[in-house]
């Protein structure tokens, strides 16, 4: 939840370099982190103020997603946490996604 | 048809997109059969924004550009015509309004929705330059001119509005003197222990408060405010003086036009007035709830939209009712998060006269009930329990209560199973709600 979209950098610079070295395989992992978990809204509390698009170092209209009450599913998403972080009131959190968890077992 | 929305709130904005929903924007227009046409009118002459967050714009946390949540695109694509005028008068037996400086407009099917207003301090001296208000976007920059580091402001009233005012000013590094009329904040609401919590936290971002306060003259030098006279005859010097001592529901076209009105625009489950033509929704309407018989003023923006919503779906002709949840607000008092759920105070707050912005009556009408309570120091959770539900709940500080809360309450699931644990002493309350929460998901 509190890792900054710098240190998110960092972790796939170590991944790449990892995966460099042949350390493991680089797709498996990279979707794992990208996938295990999205951003959710419970629209009902959100007074779109918009301080979560403001914050958004990829520039996501977070705010559209949490009007439409839709988890923020989108390609360019860090899931780096700075909306769930600054949102005054609770409107976002982190839901996982089991997406890909049949696959890692 | 031709569908007409005075205000362009967010209860304005919800009735168009439900609008929308069933008659979707055509391509061109005047497509004949079922052509519909959607006529917003606002008098605010930034549109639509988001009006709670204001708040945040006053701290410094966001830039105004970013209190838009609409795009001009994004409102294209819903294809209304956008008119900023005001509304002088509704002839109701003419479906026609009559605008300030521009020619008169047609409605078939007309929703009111202008929200409400701060009530004015009545005051000697209120009049002058840099006695502010926070009620629209042009407030809130009126404030920031205003507000200079260094410089010193009185803040005077109750409920979130007021910390709104008292956290923005700080924030902009001035020095705060916060006048109270009685003996704690926000006492209809809070109960003592969470109201000390504010108070304390109010102190240690260095504001000043004074219990029993009442303000009595505004007085001005050279135009501008130069302090305040309290009733107890202490003098304080300001620069400038800003109110929230609550808000009135913007019911003045409504009478004229002889429509139903009580504190707001009386209408029904389906957000219909007397005149079946006419529909009000928002801050301006007080609606009827099936479930307690009673019509209720609510100036929360989630109910705003819900109501908007609905009232759009039955203008359009897709007869809805609509369902009152309780009543929930997140807001920070003074830093703090808190969520208030269902019912958890009652009286009146000497501060505040009626209801105010972020405010429901419903909090306020506590039934009969036991308090479980638990938390002395920055995390705090009080709940209100019922024979066999809980009524409502305080959430101060650790947040991960309050979304279990807010379900738990607005589905009134049954708690027997826990009352009794919940109400013994010393009863580890948050604890013994997460697990009641954690076992019914799993039963579901």
């Amino acid at each position: 939840m509190n890792l900054t979209t710098r240190n998110f950098f960092l972790d796939c610079t170590t991944i790449y370099y990892m995966e460099f070295l042949g350390i493991f395989k680089r797709d498996a992992d990279k979707h794992t982190v990208l996938a295990s978990g999205q951003v959710t809204p419970d629209s009902a509390r959100c007074v779109q103020c918009g301080i979560c698009t403001y914050n958004c170092p990829v520039g996501i209209d977070v705010r559209a997603h949490a009007w439409r009450g839709e988890p923020v599913i989108h390609s360019q998403c860090l899931t780096c946490g700075e909306c769930v972080a600054r949102c005054p009131r609770g409107v976002l959190r982190f839901e996982q996604t089991d997406l890909f968890a049949k696959g890692r077992e | 048809m031709n569908y007409v929305i005075i205000g362009s709130g967010v209860a304005g904005i919800a009735a168009i997109e439900a609008i929308r929903s069933i008659y979707p924007s055509p391509f061109g227009r005047g497509q004949g059969e079922g052509d519909v046409e959607i006529t917003l009118i606002g008098d605010d002459p930034h549109g639509f924004y988001s009006r709670p967050g204001l708040a945040y714009y006053l701290t410094g946390e966001l830039h105004d550009k970013a209190l838009f949540p609409r795009t001009a695109y994004d409102l294209r694509k819903l294809n209304f015509h956008y008119v900023k005028a005001r509304v002088t008068m509704i002839l109701r037996d003419q479906h026609t309004l009559e605008l300030a400086g521009q020619a008169p407009l047609s409605y078939d099917r007309l929703l009111i929705a202008v929200g409400a207003q701060a009530l004015p301090l009545e005051v000697p001296g209120a009049n002058i330059e840099g006695v502010l208000k926070l009620d629209h976007m042009q407030d809130a920059k009126r404030i920031l001119k205003h507000a200079r580091r260094g410089k010193s402001a009185v803040v005077v009233g109750g409920g979130i509005t007021a910390l709104e005012l008292v956290e923005g000013f700080v924030s902009r590094g001035m020095k705060v003197h916060y006048l109270l009329r009685g003996d704690r904040y926000w006492s209809n609401v809070l109960d003592e222990q969470e109201s000390r919590i504010v108070e304390q936290r109010l102190r240690e971002e260095g504001v000043t408060l004074h219990h029993h306060a009442e303000a009595i003259e505004v007085t001005g030098r050279n135009g501008r405010v130069s302090g305040i006279r309290l009733l107890n005859g202490q003098q304080l010097k300001c620069d400038l003086v800003a109110y929230a001592i609550g808000i009135r529901p913007r019911v003045d076209l409504a009478k004229q036009a002889g429509l139903a009105i009580d504190r707001g625009i009386l209408v029904n489950e389906y957000l219909q007035t007397n005149d079946p033509d006419i529909f009000a929704a928002g801050d301006v309407a007080q609606a009827y709830d099936p479930m307690t018989g009673r019509s209720i003023l609510d100036s929360l923006w989630g109910p705003a939209r819900q109501q908007g919503h609905t009232a759009g779906l039955n203008m359009a002709g897709r007869k809805t009712a609509y369902i009152k949840s309780p009543p929930f607000n997140v807001t920070r008092l003074a830093g703090l998060t808190t969520t208030i759920i269902g019912t958890v105070g009652r009286g009146r707050d000497e501060d505040l006269a009626g209801i105010a912005r972020g405010d429901s009556e419903t909090w306020r009408q506590l039934p009969d009930s036991m308090v479980a309570q638990t938390g002395f120091e920055v995390n705090r959770l009080r709940l209100l329990v019922g024979e066999k539900t809980l009524l409502g709940a305080i959430v101060m500080g650790d947040q991960k209560l309050s979304f279990p809360l807010e379900k738990i309450i607005s589905g009134n699931m049954d708690i027997s199973p826990i009352r009794e644990r919940l109400l013994a002493p010393k009863a580890r309350i948050g604890d013994i709600v997460a697990e009641f929460w954690a076992g019914a998901n799993i039963r579901h």
